[in-house]
């Protein structure tokens, strides 16, 4: 239902996986140390408890990531873009290229070693939800000059 | 192949680029970059110098303004003075900041100018750093002339010029004398129109005015009066039953009752006394206000959608009041104040107004089909009040048991359409659909419908509103050289594949009829 067959659906690059993976195990590490310091220094169980939700989270983290992963996807339609993410809470947002105000192509210092950016739609209402993390920057940028040359020939007012 | 950056933003402008504008990213932060109406800001005051028929603001102005300043400057000094027992510096310093305020006052009210060039309305301000602001005249989204009391009693008032994506009012020209502001407000409205600049002020025709009474009664049913009220009398009782401490207690809540049923009046009453809504061809005319008086204009199609609500307490009268969605109102902090269309009035009036409003489009004869019925484990109680329905000009949703609400959005301003569905929906099968508009009271969201049902009303929203924006109404609304923009016909039927066929005429009454239901 979220992914109607029929629309050429893209996948976003396999790097978002790496680098939330990457995300995920240094604040794990983070709280892992602090566990442990705090176990030695105050009561030892409170280590034991510490690196076991910290071994929790990570598994439950390292399944997740990739599901998540496979729930992004966008597909270019000839009036619209869709984009679709969300493995529990699910959304699937329509925007017409005719709506669309600015287009913002972002790519942290993180994403940047990872080598992919983000790309955002924005219409006039703040509500609108068009997101596409995980994209290589060839992709990012050609999305970019597509969407704004759409958004030029399909423009309308508010 | 431009390589993505740190932070690059590319801003694509909708609408046609303008000759003699400079390309954007010269000097512009981008935090302005992105403001799609393109105000463009300039901070070189030599290199472009104000043209030397524009004008100054009320010489008033540095006196109303520098109130302010000084009242604050005496309530703190005043009370420096209090504390420390010593009048001596108090009676210095007031003097000195009366001084520097209206002199500041004055400085800024010198340097700023105002004017049209070329076809822009532009601004000038600012003492050291100067700024030169523009402002497009078919992005205008409202004029809006308001009247402090301060103002109406000196004879002078303020000019908003209200744009989408700006903040606060982007360009308050205050303070104007009475005949300058109508005069400028007509002139604003002529140039966005696409007609010439010195077309006097279009007659208008009353559509609608709220009665005296009914305002007070509405005040007096609204929640926040009751509160009061109730506040009132559970302290009447304990002062009354109770002794000592507890009465020193009780008479202490009356403060929050006090402020309770002050706000109620405040905001019903004193700022909607008076209120007439009238129609011209510059589009629709609000005014209003006990002691500050505002006057709005909002031209035609400026208005992004509508929401009727209905207080539990305004049923028994089958009273409704009308908010709108107008772009560029959202932003500033008077939001609720302005966005008001009907602040009371009867469901046949209120529908009456939204014909005219939207036109071309009948909101209460949009047939409207309830949420099925395993919706109930979502919304115990409001499930069967969850209903929505489209035209091929207008979307409705309702919703709401004691307190209702219909939003409508014309298909012509949908932004963008969502689909979103929690985990719980999932194990039912039932989705909801967004429907998002510019920010503003108007929240369009059809709730859990069938998966399948929903998913279509995706397809067609996005389709319809496709088809819709080629014939809206164009920005410069006189200019009619577009195709197809006169009213009723011409626009491409929308095929509606949800469509019941069972007519609800009232849908704040209605039941709606039951839903399709996808799942066996």
């Amino acid at each position: 239902m979220f992914a109607p067959p029929g629309e050429a659906w893209q996948p976003v690059s396999k790097a978002l996986v790496t680098l939330r993976r990457a995300v995920l195990m240094f604040w794990l590490a983070v709280f892992a140390i602090a566990a442990l310091v705090a176990g030695l220094l105050l009561v030892w169980w409170l280590a034991v408890v510490g690196l076991a939700i910290a071994l929790v989270v990570l598994i439950w983290g390292l399944w997740l990531i990739p599901r998540n992963w496979r729930a992004w996807g966008y597909a270019e339609r000839d009036d619209d873009l869709l984009v679709k993410h969300g493995v529990l809470f699910r959304k699937l947002s329509v925007v017409p290229y005719g709506r669309m105000q600015f287009v913002d192509v972002n790519s942290g210092p993180l994403e940047r070693r990872v080598g992919i950016a983000t790309v955002q739609l924005h219409t006039a209402s703040p509500a609108t939800d068009a997101r596409i993390p995980g994209l290589p920057p060839d992709e990012a940028a050609r999305l970019r000059d597509r969407l704004a040359a759409l958004g030029e020939a399909r423009a309308a007012g508010l | 192949m431009a390589t993505v950056g740190a932070r690059a933003t590319l801003s694509v402008v909708n609408g046609e680029e303008r000759p003699g504008e400079e390309p954007p990213g010269e000097e512009l932060a981008g935090e302005q970059r992105r403001d799609a109406q393109r105000q463009v800001k300039r901070r070189s005051g030599a290199a472009d110098p104000t043209p030397a028929h524009f004008r100054r603001l009320h010489p008033l102005t540095p006196l109303l303004r520098g109130w302010a300043w000084l009242a604050a400057a005496i309530v703190f000094g005043g009370q420096n003075a209090v504390v420390s027992g010593d009048p001596r510096r108090f009676a210095v310093i007031i003097p000195v900041v009366a001084v520097m305020g209206f002199g500041f006052g004055f400085a800024s009210w010198w340097f700023t100018r105002y004017g049209f060039d070329g076809d822009d309305l532009r601004i000038d301000s600012g003492v050291l750093q100067r700024r030169s602001r523009r402002v497009r005249m078919d992005r205008l989204q409202a004029v809006d002339i308001v009247r402090p009391l301060a103002g109406r009693l000196l004879g002078v008032s303020e000019l908003r010029m209200e744009v989408a994506g700006g903040g606060e009012s982007e360009a308050p020209l205050a303070y104007l004398s009475v005949d300058d502001a109508v005069r400028l407000r007509a002139e604003l409205l002529a140039r966005s129109a696409g007609i010439s600049a010195d077309t006097p002020e279009a007659p208008e025709r009353q559509v609608h005015e709220v009665q005296l009474d009914r305002l007070i009664g509405s005040t007096v049913l609204s929640g926040a009066f009751m509160f009061g009220v109730a506040v009132f009398a559970a302290i009447a009782i304990v002062v009354a039953t109770g002794s000592g401490q507890v009465v020193i207690a009780g008479m202490s809540g009356f403060i929050p009752g006090l402020f309770a049923v002050g706000a109620a009046l405040w905001y019903q009453l004193g700022r909607n006394f008076g209120f007439t809504l009238a129609e011209s061809p510059d589009g629709f005319r609000i005014r209003k206000g006990l002691l500050d008086t505002r006057s709005q204009t909002v031209p035609p199609g400026r208005i992004q959608g509508v929401a009727l609500r209905q207080p539990l307490l305004w049923r028994t009268k089958g009273w409704v009041k009308v908010d709108v969605d107008v772009a560029g109102y959202a932003g500033s902090s008077s939001s609720p104040q302005t966005s008001t269309l009907l602040p009371v009035a009867t469901y046949q009036e209120a529908i009456s107004v939204l014909r005219q409003v939207l036109p071309g489009a009948d909101p209460a004869s949009v047939p409207l089909e309830r949420a099925p019925r395993r919706a109930a484990w979502l919304r115990p109680i409001g499930w069967f009040r969850l209903a929505y329905g489209a035209d091929d000009r207008v979307v409705v949703a309702r919703e709401g048991v004691f307190y209702r609400t219909l939003m409508i959005v014309p298909h012509a301003k949908t932004q963008s359409v969502r689909l979103t569905q929690g985990p719980i929906q999932r194990r039912l099968k039932l989705a909801s659909v967004a429907v998002d508009t510019t920010p503003g009271p108007v929240d369009a969201v059809i709730r859990h419908r069938p998966e399948l049902q929903a998913r279509e009303i995706l397809e067609a929203q996005a389709r319809r509103a496709r088809l819709a924006r080629r014939v809206d109404v164009p920005e410069r609304w006189m200019v009619t050289q577009r195709g197809g923009v006169t009213e009723g016909d011409g626009i491409p039927p929308a095929s509606i594949g949800d469509r019941s066929g069972h007519g609800v005429a009232r849908p704040f009454e209605g039941q709606g009829s039951p839903s399709h239901d996808d799942s066996g």
